[in-house]
């Protein structure tokens, strides 16, 4: 599989901020890749590097094998879709989408052409003629994505196109484009800081934290086998307990705090002495079972319903520092559920939890 | 009507609605309408006010049709007026686009004050100014001769002269509309123009220029009006070469004392100015509401 | 949500210098950048070197006000202008002209904004158009038909029709100033007082007055400036009456020293202590909280 973005060790720096750390990536060509980040991580930056509208301060970025330095946006085989849309609303949506064409000197009669076929592509034939502001806000998205797509960019980079849209139609928004990508076969660049947008659509997620990459990887890898503790905070819900390394044996290690002794896998650098935390995700503590190891003793305060399963918010009773934990109960199973105000005990595997170092 | 006594109350509607009618009748609409009944009447001795000879006429409208020497004063108005709105347009456009879009707040709130100090100012100072800066033993001549570019003075009095201090008095008029509507455009639709491949060039004719339509429909509009209007640059800065048509009306009140005559050429400025102003909404396709904010 | 820490404060202009930094180390983007450096530097020295120049030929000995060639360095001409009877009754001339103009403009203006604000529809364009017209109208055409009018029902006088010819105009300032912060009033504050028990009238001062006190400082402040610095409407009207500008305007054709340069130099100062207590005010207002509504 080949390589259409490549990033060698990047760097951003604006006046006295490091706004992106020395860091290499690889997107392959016709992935669905997504940058996921709270905001102000420099996620933006790196699209914009990318796109051209931003020279880093060092290194390489490689697109389909070419050095772009020196290169600008304008001449650069990436198309990008802005936050806002940045629809131009003095044209007709066939001229939006046809622009890329006009600037490459393409006749009247082809680029209308094209921009039909477009049209057909995003499912809204005979739309040609409408102005921008006569769209809903799911139809000028696609016509973005069309605009776009017109130039016949190698990669398409996508800056939280769908963060201004309700969540059903942001749902349903999130289909189109995976779709859409998979029927082009165009490489999609798509950054935001909603991770289950980002888990739902991509094939690898890249996860970056204070202008520093954190993890790269599939989905499935970041939700079960976060590399460092941000990860484990930042996707998906875990429970958390903190502590210090007391030991390590193979592929685990033994966490002391303040709640007791739990084993969990372990990143190779672990050593003893470290502080750490311990991560375990709401669905892998389960009520009553006898484990050996990894066991709390906690007061049920709180249960939501939330259809599918049901959460149950307990707290683990301590002096000076008490844990609330969640558990995730399948419907089928909420005969096990414990009592509000009852103490219980939660138990989960050593293959479920993770131990990261955390300074 | 109903509208403003409901709001108001009806003693304070009222006096509202009267201050503004006394406005609109007693010093904008009765005093142009005079001005028309002047124009159309000849300009006789007080004795024969109101006797046979006073009727309505052309005649002080023909008067200018005639004499093509006036004529062509008038047509020297409107083509210099036209292309001082196109050189303070040039001027100006790069700075509104930057202001607008590129430069930091601090830059653009320096650069304000900057701009507006020179217009809190007289306007015959501004016109003083470049009446020292152009005069024969000026500076302008000096350095231009110091530095080789002329073997001697040049007489810049006259066009030159009008056409350099009308620009500079009228340059914050064409300034403030294009930059406050550029400064509207969102960033990311000239990102995108670029990242579709465009030049600058394409970008401000397909996406900045067309959305600066307003502002710089406003400028133009009020910029031709007070250039065709002007007394002071043409009579500090011009030449007997370059007279204007305001200055034509001037001598009609106050050498000639012939004030009907004066009021047709006033009558015929105004109606100039009002086909260009009508002329160039429709140019740019902007309503008025929209063009005087 | 921008994620450039560079862009925090200025989300809407990511383009910031420092991006330009980048940007020029490519050479196709050398050429515009220097292009316009150089358009930059242009239009700087056209705006401001005018008037270092008149401020500057204050102080030279010559009695011709230029600065070539340097005569020597002098205060005289600065002590002269204090000792000018003539322009200090000139100034006073303007000071009374002004004073008449605000009396006039403020209520009117105001009366104006809140009659248009209360109408819809077609009634409101219409009238909008209509007070707005004035400011389309050249300058010497207004002068001209308040002469005609008022001269005729016997208002003669050089500041009674100075008054009214200004004010003809500044009242549409005002009318557009009042309007655009009447924009941003909520109706429902005024129904809100009403239903607590209080009359039409007190809503108006309790209520309106108050919440348009900024624009109407920022009216008068702006009339008082268009009124000082008219020059082509009070040609006509002035009669016998020397204002500053028309004074300033005649010492031009004869008798020029740099006395006026000194009147400039002065009103340039007072314009420039001016702008920066305004920013000041400003500045200090925004940043006491609860100060600026």
């Amino acid at each position: 599989m080949t390589n259409t973005v490549s990033l060698l060790d990047v760097e951003m720096r604006f006046a006295a901020s490091l706004a992106i750390r020395r860091m290499s990536l690889e997107v392959r060509s016709g992935e669905f890749f997504s940058i996921l980040g709270p905001s102000g991580c420099g996620k933006t930056t790196l699209l914009r590097m990318i796109s051209g509208f931003l020279q880093p301060t060092s290194g390489k970025i490689l697109i389909d094998g070419q050095d772009m330095r020196d290169v600008p946006a304008n001449r650069r085989s990436t198309a990008m879709i802005f936050q806002s849309l940045a629809l131009f609303p003095l044209m007709p949506v066939w001229e939006n989408i046809a622009f890329g064409l006009e600037v490459r000197g393409m006749s009247k009669a082809r680029r209308r052409q094209e921009a039909e076929r477009l049209l057909e592509l995003i499912a809204l034939p005979g739309y040609g003629e409408r102005m921008p502001h006569e769209l809903s806000g799911g139809q000028r998205q696609r016509v973005a994505i069309a605009r776009a797509l017109a130039i016949e960019p190698k990669v398409l980079l996508l800056d939280e196109p769908l963060s201004a849209l309700d969540l059903k139609l942001r749902q349903r928004m999130r289909a189109e484009l995976r779709e859409l990508q998979k029927r082009t076969g165009v490489t999609f660049i798509y950054i935001t800081h909603d991770q289950s947008e980002a888990l739902a659509m991509s094939d690898r997620v890249a996860v970056m934290s204070a202008g520093e990459l954190q993890q790269v990887g599939e989905p499935l890898e970041l939700y079960t086998n976060p590399a460092t503790a941000f990860v484990a905070e930042f996707v998906g819900e875990n429970n958390i307990m903190s502590g210090t390394v007391i030991d390590t044996f193979g592929d685990y290690a033994v966490l002391e705090g303040a709640h007791g002794r739990f084993v969990g896998r372990r990143s190779a650098t672990l050593r003893p002495q470290m502080k750490a935390r311990l991560y375990v995700r709401p669905e892998s503590l389960s009520v009553d079972r006898q484990e050996t190891e990894n066991r709390l003793v906690a007061i049920s305060k709180r249960f939501d319903f939330e259809g599918a399963f049901a959460t149950a918010h307990a707290v683990v009773p301590h002096d000076s520092d008490p844990l609330s934990v969640q558990l995730a109960i399948p419907h089928q199973h909420l005969g096990q559920a414990p009592d509000i105000g009852k103490s219980f005990v939660a138990g989960f595997s050593r293959q479920d939890a993770v131990v990261l170092a955390h300074e | 009507m109903n509208e403003i006594t409901q709001r108001f109350g009806r003693p304070l509607g009222a006096c509202f609605i009267l201050l503004v009618l006394l406005w609109l009748a007693g010093l904008v609409l009765v005093p142009n309408l005079t001005m028309l009944d002047f124009a159309l009447r000849p300009n006789l001795p007080a004795t024969q006010l109101g006797g046979p000879k006073d009727g309505y006429s052309f005649d002080n409208f023909l008067y200018l049709w005639n004499h093509p020497s006036h004529g062509w004063i008038f047509l020297k108005t409107i083509w210099s007026s036209a292309l001082v709105t196109v050189l303070t347009f040039l001027i100006c456009y790069p700075l509104a686009y930057w202001l607008g879009q590129v430069s930091t707040p601090r830059q653009t709130s320096a650069l304000l004050v900057l701009l507006t100090v020179p217009y809190l100012m007289n306007e015959v100072l501004r016109g003083l100014a470049w009446y020292i800066i152009l005069a024969f033993d000026g500076p302008l001549n000096a350095a231009l001769v110091h530095l080789g570019l002329l073997s001697e003075p040049v007489r810049w009095y006259g066009d030159g002269g009008v056409l350099a201090g009308m620009a500079y008095a009228y340059l914050l008029f064409m300034l403030l509309p294009i930059y406050n509507s550029v400064s509207t455009l969102d960033h990311a639709q000239i990102d995108a123009a670029r990242d579709l491949g465009a030049g600058t060039l394409r970008i401000h004719r397909r996406v900045v220029l067309p959305h600066a339509k307003v502002g710089i429909a406003t400028g133009c509009v009020f910029t031709f009006m007070l250039a065709a209007g002007s007394y002071m640059a043409p009579a500090l800065l011009g030449a007997p070469g370059s007279r204007w048509f305001t200055q034509l009306i001037y001598d009609w009140f106050f050498e000639s004392g012939n004030w009907n005559r004066g009021a047709a050429y006033g009558v015929t400025l105004l109606v100039l100015c009002l086909v260009a102003v009508l002329g160039m909404l429709r140019l740019f396709q902007v309503n008025l509401t929209s063009a005087v904010k | 949500m921008t994620d450039m820490p560079i862009a925090t404060a200025n989300s809407h202009k990511p383009a910031s210098p420092l991006r330009h930094r980048f940007l020029a180390s490519r050479l196709p983007d050398v050429l515009p950048r220097l292009a316009f450096r150089l358009y930059f530097v242009f239009f700087l020295t056209y705006l401001l070197l005018p008037l270092l120049i008149l401020a500057a030929a204050t102080f030279n000995r010559s009695s011709f006000p230029t600065i070539v060639p340097w005569l020597g360095t002098t205060d005289m001409w600065i002590a002269a202008l204090f000792r000018d009877g003539e322009i200090l009754k000139a100034l006073g001339s303007s000071a009374v002209i002004a004073a008449g103009v605000i009396a006039i403009s403020l209520p009117v203006g105001t009366a104006a904004a809140l009659v248009l604000t209360s109408l819809h529809g077609r009634a409101r364009s219409v009238l909008y158009a209509m007070m707005v017209s004035p400011l389309l109208t050249p300058g010497v055409v207004i002068g001209i038909a308040t002469l005609l009018f008022w001269r005729k029902v016997g208002v003669g006088g050089g500041v009674a029709l100075s008054i009214l010819a200004q004010s003809s105009f500044i009242i549409s300032f005002v009318m557009l100033m009042v309007a655009a912060r009447l924009q941003r009033f909520d109706r429902t504050m005024e129904d809100a007082a009403l239903g607590l028990g209080a009359s039409r009238v007190y809503v108006f001062r309790r209520i309106l007055l108050p919440f348009l006190r900024p624009a109407l400082v920022g009216a008068c402040f702006i009339a008082l400036l268009q009124s000082f610095e008219n020059y082509n409407t009070t040609l006509f009207v002035r009669g016998t009456e020397t204002p500053l500008t028309i004074f300033i305007a005649s010492k031009v054709r004869a008798g020029l020293t740099p006395v006026i340069n000194a009147l400039g130099l002065m009103m340039m100062v007072a314009t420039v202590i001016g702008a920066v207590l305004w920013e000041v005010v400003r500045h200090r207002k925004r940043s006491t909280p609860g100060a600026g509504r």
